[in-house]
């Protein structure tokens, strides 16, 4: 039904974009994405800023086309269903694929159980001792629970910046998505934070299918399977991590992970 | 430099006092008010006055507790009118900032907000007093309530709009529909702030007589059916202060007491709701 990069083309639940193309109004800001992200791997996405990385992310998941005048053509499939098929739901579509933002953002009225049931107990579930198990799985998952345990009902703001950020990777975790994409998930905040986002993301990649965004080089040649180079909304490079970052096939590529830009 | 300092401090210390007497111009009509109030109408507030009706015309004695539930009725039901309005409308406002609807109901709203209270009272007057052939609670609840819809409206919208965007998007990545989230999300997190509003809005109409003139009436006896005609505090008010008795008289200011009270508590009420706003900045 369409064509497949031969190398990654065993996975069934993972991401393939096929010519992505995304505007914010005027601004072409990816100009023809084309990228398999293979299943239950860590992929990483890097580029100087204003590449496009986050448009890509969010174009994954359709959340692209809720800002005003933004626009999306091309396909992406998840697993063998384009995501912007006329019959696709939005909705359905982000809760199968989960998101994690730069900035922490746990709901500011919730509890700390709250913020990580909300995708339950919005969506309707009403089983309380199922919602309770899946907040505690959630947050164990996140390893956060331990360090939570015992004040669920303290407000989620409450919490350390690194430990909001892994509130909100167990809250994604919580409605059981196939896929996380995680945008620059570490950039605020310390190293030993940083450290534990990292070790998240390769234990969660057992699991499920992880992309993130990142501007720190380290980061992605430690985290990930495979990385992505875009410049100016485009992919000029996608390979095997180690082989981008040690032999380089492209100009661009080679300067951008030197220093020599971005 | 010793001078220019000098100088400084004693600059300083001018613009100090002047702001302080310009805090205590503001304060002061305020507290005359209500010294004024408790010392005149306090000698009138006794248990009968909270519990009684009123007395016939020109007799001592007798209390406003209809009044006081009147007031409080017409309350409920401009509020079970004007807040969903209200608030469904500010919300839709924030969300949906560059309509047309919204242009056009921002402009209403600042409009309404203009108009004459006697005017909403003759609408009300039209509308529901007109055709059903007698005064009534309710038509005295639609002019107030008509009254609350600018105020809760335009204070929604000002709070929700400053709900960031990352709640919004957090939610809306979860999977969760966008009415949704604009319902369990945003709102809840905006939900002290609007509830200041409300409370502003109430305390501001809790005090209206003009719309009240051709509507609610007034009645000098209990009333339970809302499509009857009822008491009001600001109407007994009105009545009794133009009336010849001393007495009346002073429930008169009794009641501009109670009155001020239930206003004061209301204010108080919306400090407090608006200091259990979660951080939106
Ligand atoms: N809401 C928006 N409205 C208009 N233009 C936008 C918007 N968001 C991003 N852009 C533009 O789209 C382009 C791609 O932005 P994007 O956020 O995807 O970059 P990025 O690679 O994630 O950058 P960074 O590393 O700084 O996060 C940029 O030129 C940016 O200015
Ligand atoms: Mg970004």
């Amino acid at each position: 039904m369409q064509t497949r990069t031969p190398a990654l083309i065993d996975h069934t639940t993972g991401i393939q974009a096929q010519d992505v193309h995304a505007w914010f109004d005027r601004l072409h800001a990816l100009r023809g994405i084309s990228m398999t992200v293979p299943e239950r791997k860590v992929t990483a996405v890097i580029g100087p800023s204003g590449c496009g990385k986050s448009t890509f992310l969010r174009c994954i998941n359709r959340m692209h086309e809720l800002v005003p005048e933004a626009r999306v053509s091309g396909r992406v499939l998840l697993g063998q269903e384009n995501v912007y098929d006329e019959a696709a739901d939005p909705v359905l579509v982000r809760r199968r694929i989960g998101m994690v933002f730069q900035k922490a953002n746990p709901f500011p009225t919730m509890s700390i159980y709250n913020n990580v049931a909300a995708g339950l107990t919005l969506a309707g579930e009403r089983d309380r001792r199922k919602v309770e198990q899946i907040v505690e799985q959630s947050l164990r998952a996140a390893a956060l629970w331990d360090e939570v345990k015992d004040r669920l009902h303290k407000p989620g703001t409450s919490l350390s910046g690194g430990q909001q950020q892994r509130l909100c990777i167990a809250r994604a975790l919580a409605v059981s998505p196939e896929v996380l994409l995680m945008d620059e998930p570490a950039s605020a905040l310390d190293p030993a934070s940083t450290l534990r986002i990292e070790e998240l993301a390769r234990e969660l990649a057992n699991d499920i299918t992880i992309v993130i965004v990142t501007h720190n080089m380290q980061q992605a040649a430690r985290v990930s399977d495979f990385t992505g180079f875009f410049l100016d909304g485009e992919l000029i490079e996608y390979g095997p991590t180690n082989d981008l970052f040690t032999k380089p096939r492209d100009r661009r590529t080679e300067d951008y992970i030197t220093g020599r830009f971005g | 430099m010793q001078r220019r300092y000098l100088v400084r401090r004693w600059k300083n210390r001018v613009m100090a006092g002047v702001t302080f007497l310009c805090t205590l111009a503001v304060l002061t009509p305020l507290f005359l008010i209500l010294a004024f109030l408790a010392s005149t109408g306090l000698s009138a507030l006794n248990w009968d006055f909270f519990t009684k009706l009123p007395g016939a015309a020109g007799e001592p004695g007798g209390g406003m507790a209809n009044a006081i539930v009147g007031t409080l009725v017409l309350i409920t039901l401009a509020g079970v009118i004007g807040i969903p309005i209200g608030v469904l409308g500010g919300t839709f406002l924030s969300e949906y900032p560059n309509t047309r609807l919204s242009h056009t109901a921002r402009f209403a709203a600042d409009v309404m907000n203009g108009i004459p209270s006697i005017v909403m009272g003759l609408f009300a007057y039209v509308l529901i007093v007109l055709p059903m052939h007698h005064f009534s609670a309710l038509s005295g609840g639609v002019a107030l309530g008509i009254m609350l819809i600018p105020t809760v409206m335009r204070t929604t919208e000002e709070i929700v709009r400053l709900v960031p965007q990352s709640v919004r998007e957090a939610s809306l990545a979860l999977g969760i529909p966008i009415w949704k989230t604009t319902l369990r999300v945003v709102i809840p997190t905006a939900a002290a702030g609007i509830v200041t509003g409300i409370m502003v809005g109430l305390a501001r109409i809790a005090g209206e007589t003009a719309p009240l003139l051709f509507t609610a009436f007034g009645n000098r006896f209990w009333n339970r059916d809302i499509l009857q005609p009822i008491a009001a505090l600001p109407l007994q008010i009105f009545a009794y202060a133009i009336s010849p008795f001393d007495d009346w008289h002073r429930q008169a200011w009794a009641g501009a007491l109670v009155l001020v009270t239930i206003v004061l508590i209301v204010n108080i009420t919306a400090r407090y709701a608006a200091g259990r706003q979660v951080k939106l900045r």
